[in-house]
């Protein structure tokens, strides 16, 4: 599976991606294509470098070596007016929700269109009510950001992301610290919008059950590189040992449940010496 | 002594490089700062926000300082005979000095730390990654619209703080001390010269204005997103803001009186 040989005609393709943080390598020579249409799940433990993924992926954040292709363009050389007409073919759903929190709900969604059209008044109005509609939202339009659960400022996010209709909709750990009804309610959602505007979904999460029951490609990262991709039939028949303790929870496994570092014995004993 | 030769030059090393992300971030938001005047309705939301809600406090403070001016200023004078000079002590304290920096280093710590944590809140917020997202220039939409707003509300400040504090000094020496008011405004309108000492006054409350602006933004820009971090970028605006205000106060006032 791991073999298999990468997409012919991706929407974003990856190739030798270094990253690190300070000293720390994040990414090592990573290589990845995202196909065009349907949801990619980008799956792996707390730490792997998901969301680091995602802001490589935007040009939020610049590698130190190798190249991100997003429709045939390198992000990273573009010019800022090139970047920002990208952009607008993008959408991005951050995991805080990042709604303007001087802006009540309507006018966060309302926001991306005043800035990028000429529209009319009116006609924003009714594609602010069919948005926040759409995610069930539109009689929280005159609430404020600090009023919103999490799970309605993530759903009035994904109004606001869908504003300008992109092409490609980034979803930050959509999933994390939702309640069972909220989180059922962006899993179908994230689905629905995919397949009925036809974007193509990035979805970067951790919780295995959510994004694995709506995706159509996975890539498992961890320890600065892809572990597994694959359908998620496949990684669930998968018997590589990353694959099984992500998939299965298993406390131990590759990733050990103990951070390394010196033994216990040595440590109690030079507590010992020291005192 | 070798680790102290290591910490100091850490510490200027690290300065240096504050000083140089600084000047790239003033540098870029100069060559945005277009958007603040053609979109002029953000900057005048920012003229509100930054201007009006520093207003009382520059009425309050410069009230009491020309009072306190006044009474100072009367029992030195008044030792010489020279009591009615007070009006043209007071005015040429207030416009070429007092007003601009007391009023720099009000807006500091009202505006100037407002403006940092309103900044670092949005980027702790991921609201400036958001706006990036939405192919919207914090720089344009954020940034240039509060920096003008700073730019053009602490000279007017500034003129306000001189106004009421020569009002406060009426109060004190005419109307509590019984110093003849033709004297106190005549000696005053022969004295003040509108080039020399007001026009340099609304200078330096200009050049301040930017600076203390700038330093703001770039704090709140540059921060830390934590508590912690918003925390102390706020403590630098004001800190770092009020030295450069009374650094480039002695550097303004050597080169605009010094000859």
């Amino acid at each position: 599976m791991i073999a298999a040989p990468l997409d012919k005609d991706p929407l974003i393709r990856i190739r030798r991606l270094c990253f690190r943080r300070e000293s720390r390598s994040i990414f090592d020579g990573v290589d990845m294509d995202i196909p065009r249409g349907g949801v990619t799940a980008i799956m792996g433990p707390s730490g792997s470098g998901k969301t680091t993924l995602l802001r490589l992926m935007t040009a939020q954040l610049r590698p130190h070596g190798g190249r991100i292709d997003v429709d045939g363009q390198d992000v990273h050389s573009l010019a800022t007016p090139d970047l920002y007409a990208l952009r607008r073919r993008m959408g991005m759903l951050f995991q805080s929700g990042a709604l303007l929190t001087d802006l009540n709900v309507y006018d966060n969604v309302a926001f991306p269109l005043r800035e990028h059209t000429q529209l009319p008044e009116a006609l924003i109005r009714q594609l602010v009510l069919l948005r926040l509609e759409s995610v069930g939202l539109r009689a929280a339009q005159g609430l404020m950001p600090a009023e919103l659960s999490g799970g309605m400022a993530r759903r009035v996010a994904l109004a606001r992301a869908l504003a300008l209709e992109p092409d490609i909709l980034f979803y930050d750990e959509p999933f994390t610290g939702q309640d069972p009804i909220s989180m059922g309610v962006l899993v179908q959602l994230i689905r629905a919008f995919t397949d009925t505007l036809g974007l193509t979904s990035i979805v970067v999460s951790h919780d295995v059950a959510e994004a694995l029951s709506i995706a159509d490609h996975v890539y498992l990262i961890a320890d600065g590189g892809v572990v597994g991709r694959g359908t998620p039939a496949e990684l669930w028949a998968s018997p590589s040992p990353w694959i099984r303790q992500f998939l299965d929870a298993r406390p131990d496994g590759p990733v050990p449940f103990h951070q390394p570092g010196p033994s216990l014995d040595q440590e109690l004993l030079a507590t010992d010496r020291s005192r | 002594m070798t680790n102290m030769l290591a910490a100091l030059g850490r510490f200027v090393l690290g300065g240096l490089t504050r000083l140089g992300r600084a000047t790239g971030f003033g540098g870029v938001l100069l060559r945005r700062v277009g958007t603040a005047f053609t979109r002029f309705r953000l900057t005048l939301d920012q003229l509100f926000a930054i201007g009006v809600r520093t207003f009382l406090i520059v009425v309050v403070a410069g009230i009491f300082v020309g009072m306190v001016l006044a009474l100072q200023g009367y029992y030195t004078l008044v030792n010489f005979g020279a009591e009615n000079s007070l009006g043209v002590l007071v005015a040429l304290s207030l416009v070429r000095e007092l007003g601009p920096v007391v009023a720099a280093l009000l807006f500091a710590g009202r505006a100037g730390s407002a403006l940092t944590a309103e900044i670092g809140l949005m980027k702790s917020g991921e609201q400036l990654a958001a706006l990036e997202m939405m192919a919207v220039d914090p720089y344009r939409r954020i940034l240039a619209p509060r920096f003008v707003a700073g730019f053009i509300s602490l000279p007017l400040l500034a003129a306000l703080f001189s106004a009421v504090g020569v009002y406060g000094a009426w109060l004190v020496g005419v109307q509590m001390l019984g110093l003849d008011a033709g004297a106190f405004w005549g000696q005053m309108q022969d004295s003040v010269d509108f080039h020399a000492d007001v026009l340099n006054g609304l200078i330096k409350a200009v050049v301040f204005g930017a600076v203390v602006t700038w330093i703001a933004l770039f704090e709140g820009h540059d921060c830390t997103p934590t508590a912690a971090g918003i925390s102390r970028a706020t403590t630098r605006t004001v800190v770092n803001g009020s030295l450069a205000v009374l650094g480039l106060d002695f550097l303004l006032t050597a080169l605009m009186f010094g000859g």
